[in-house]
């Protein structure tokens, strides 16, 4: 058996930093000293990451390798903007390689049975942050004009010396248009299913409307809204209302009918009541399709708000701040809003997954 | 389905349900432009008889609930009555947008089937960027839609790319999702059978995976279809009302036009209706082609 063990992340790396060495120094901020470290740390970590090993000592030596040269070449762009040659693209590429190698390592075979919860935190992460670095060193290392893609870290700045805006920002969009418009909507839209689905009749005519609506561009009724309901935030939890109660009133009905024939037979020969059935039979097996319409619709939500801004807005909001910034050019006030949106709505649908596994606990799809 | 269950279960319910729509409709109308109109009434000084005001309520140039006829005729003289090219036919913007949408629509599926294959061949690739993939659904990718046309035509990206692109990001989502399960539906049992004719993995991809991921693949689609249209319409807002459904949007909540809006709207529905069906009844027939039954 071989010492090596080749594999052609590491390979790949080894030629990219070989390359590196032909445009020597890096930066204009970099001594060719430096330059040469990051070179010889690459190549040391490619090398030693071939030879067969444990699997703790090669992630250490990768993740040492990678982000110790990642972190090298971002600080030889302070004062260098712009002056990377391509030497440093190169080994940037390197690092990134050695970058996936460790990823690839953390993955495993691929197969289902050995997966930790550890590693299915950490591989996507690493993702993340090799996204954020790449941005940072590509857009500061060739010189990206600030207004066409700020780097993250001016993004960050600007959120840290900004959130007296950004909250408020937050609690107008958000705690008021967006939260107001998916409980009324997702609640109306419940409701009213529960009413469709006690006479058939409503049932097998809403069902085909409302699944022509879901597929409409619902989001093109925001001007209407803003012309009736005025510039304040009414108005958007009105289009947020609209938008969020097709998909809940579809799925309710959908799910009012999952539940299956033996069980309702069953809860029949008990002479249980139609609200008896519902209650403790047909809206326990909904379940999993009434959190279904609630994902889609925290993400809709969200959206909804922030278009409808776009119409007419107090000088507060997100989509108002987006509309605005991007006028003036500040694109790290926009990038910063549009982090604090995915941040709200990953968390809004993290809660959502959360809660749904709480209660539908028993779905096939927990199943170990 | 015979005939008369069709007309019993489906026709009915619907068409009153539709009835009911219009009426409630009327019934807004009515009541949303009576004060505009009684307050335009006495400072003209005029008296009308109640059927007179009901009359005028419902042609007001500029409403703020247009009645259904309003809307309809608007539809009928910008669809009908102007050549289909004219600036100011339907017809036109309902097809600007409708080749952005197809635009987008073609690059978000083929990129939303390259990330599934890839994710189903690459274990790195599932661990590291399926979440990622859904957390990217969770960015508002319409409201930075205008930033990223402006952005691209900084840069010297006009005109239908910038839109698709829109569409792209929108509709990628739903196939890559929908893909990565339908490329993992083969059971076990046919994988292996497979694997002791020694395939390879492209034939593993071509004759087993593939085949058995069309049904998802359509269902998808129609989500993604629909998808691309919403990227398309909200891509066309920051142009500048140039041309195209979202334009016609944005004209119409400048100058109060609201039965524009309706019309628009109505023109972006059945856009979206045509091709929603157009998805499904090419996934019928494909599927019915393959032997599958349709899910």
């Amino acid at each position: 058996m071989s010492v090596f063990r080749p594999n052609w992340q590491a390979l790949l790396s080894l030629l990219a930093t070989l390359y590196s060495l032909t445009a020597l120094p890096f930066t204009a901020g970099m001594s060719p000293a430096s330059s040469l470290m990051v070179v010889g740390l690459l190549i040391a970590g490619a090398v030693l990451s071939m030879l067969r090993q444990g699997f703790a000592v090669e992630t250490a030596v990768l993740t040492l390798a990678s982000f110790g040269a990642a972190a090298m070449l971002m600080s030889g762009l302070s004062d260098a903007f712009g002056t990377a040659t391509q030497g440093y693209f190169a080994a940037l590429a390197a690092a990134w390689l050695l970058g996936w190698r460790l990823v690839t390592v953390l993955s495993g075979d691929g197969s289902r049975g050995n997966q930790s919860s550890t590693v299915s935190v950490i591989v996507p992460a690493l993702f993340g942050i090799w996204v954020l670095i790449l941005w940072e060193c590509i857009v500061r290392g060739a010189g990206v004009p600030f207004v066409l893609l700020p780097p993250p870290s001016a993004i960050g700045l600007r959120i840290a010396t900004s959130t007296s805006i950004l909250a408020a920002d937050f609690r107008q969009t958000v705690l008021k248009a967006v939260l107001f418009g998916y409980v009324v909507g997702s609640l109306t839209g419940f409701l009213v299913a529960i009413l469709a689905d006690r006479f058939r009749f409503f049932a097998h005519g809403l069902l085909p409307i409302g699944n022509m609506v879901s597929a409409l561009p619902m989001i093109g009724i925001a001007p209407i809204m803003v012309i009736w309901f005025g510039f304040d935030w009414q108005s958007k939890a009105a289009v947020v209302i609209v938008m969020t109660f097709f998909p809940m009133l579809v799925n309710t009905l959908a799910g009012l009918a999952a539940s299956g024939d033996m069980e309702r037979d069953l809860m029949r020969t008990y002479g249980a009541s139609h609200w008896q059935v519902l209650l403790k039979l047909r809206l326990q097996a909904a379940m999993p399709f009434i959190f279904n319409a609630l994902k889609i619709n925290s993400t809709l939500a969200l959206i909804g708000a922030i278009v409808a801004e776009f119409f007419g807005t107090p000088i507060v909001g997100m989509g108002f701040r987006i509309s605005t910034e991007v006028g003036r050019m500040n694109l790290d006030m926009v990038w910063a809003e549009i982090a604090l949106a995915a941040i709200v709505g990953s968390l809004f649908y993290g809660a959502l997954a959360l809660l749904e596994r709480a209660v539908t606990f028993w779905h096939p799809s927990y199943r170990r | 389905m015979s005939g008369r269950g069709f007309i019993q279960d489906r026709l009915v319910p619907v068409g009153s349900i539709l009835l009911v729509i219009l009426a409630v409709w009327y019934v807004a109308a009515y009541s949303m432009n009576a004060p505009f109109q009684r307050d335009f009434d006495r400072r003209a000084g005029e008296t009308r008889t109640s059927v007179e005001f009901l009359m005028k309520t419902m042609s007001q140039p500029k409403p703020t609930m247009p009645a259904p006829h309003q809307v309809a005729e608007n539809l009928w003289k910008n669809t009908l009555t102007v050549k289909p090219w004219s600036k100011r036919s339907l017809v036109y913007h309902a097809w600007i947008t409708l080749s952005a949408t197809l635009l987008g629509f073609a690059m978000g599926t083929a990129l939303g089937v390259a990330i599934a294959i890839g994710i189903v061949y690459i274990p790195a690739l599932d661990r590291s960027f399926l979440p990622w993939i859904i957390t990217s659904q969770t960015i508002p990718i319409l409201a930075i839609a205008p930033m990223i046309i402006v952005l691209l035509s900084a840069i010297g990206v006009t005109g239908l790319l910038p839109k698709a692109l829109i569409s792209t990001y929108l509709s990628f989502f739903p196939v890559a999702v929908g893909m990565v399960k339908g490329l993992r539906s083969p059971d076990v049992l046919h994988l292996d059978l497979m694997r002791t004719y020694s395939v390879t993995k492209m034939q593993m991809l071509w004759k087993l995976r593939i085949p058995a991921s069309v049904p998802f693949f359509f269902t998808s689609m129609k989500v993604a279809i629909a998808a691309s249209l919403i990227g398309a319409i909200v891509g066309e807002l920051p142009t500048g009302a140039v041309a195209g459904i979202g334009s016609k949007l944005l004209a119409g909540s400048y100058y109060s036009q609201t039965v524009d809006i309706f019309a628009a709207l109505i023109a972006g529905s059945v856009v979206a209706i045509l091709l929603v069906t157009a998805v499904d009844v090419v996934g019928r027939i494909v599927n019915a082609r393959m032997g599958a039954r349709n899910p």
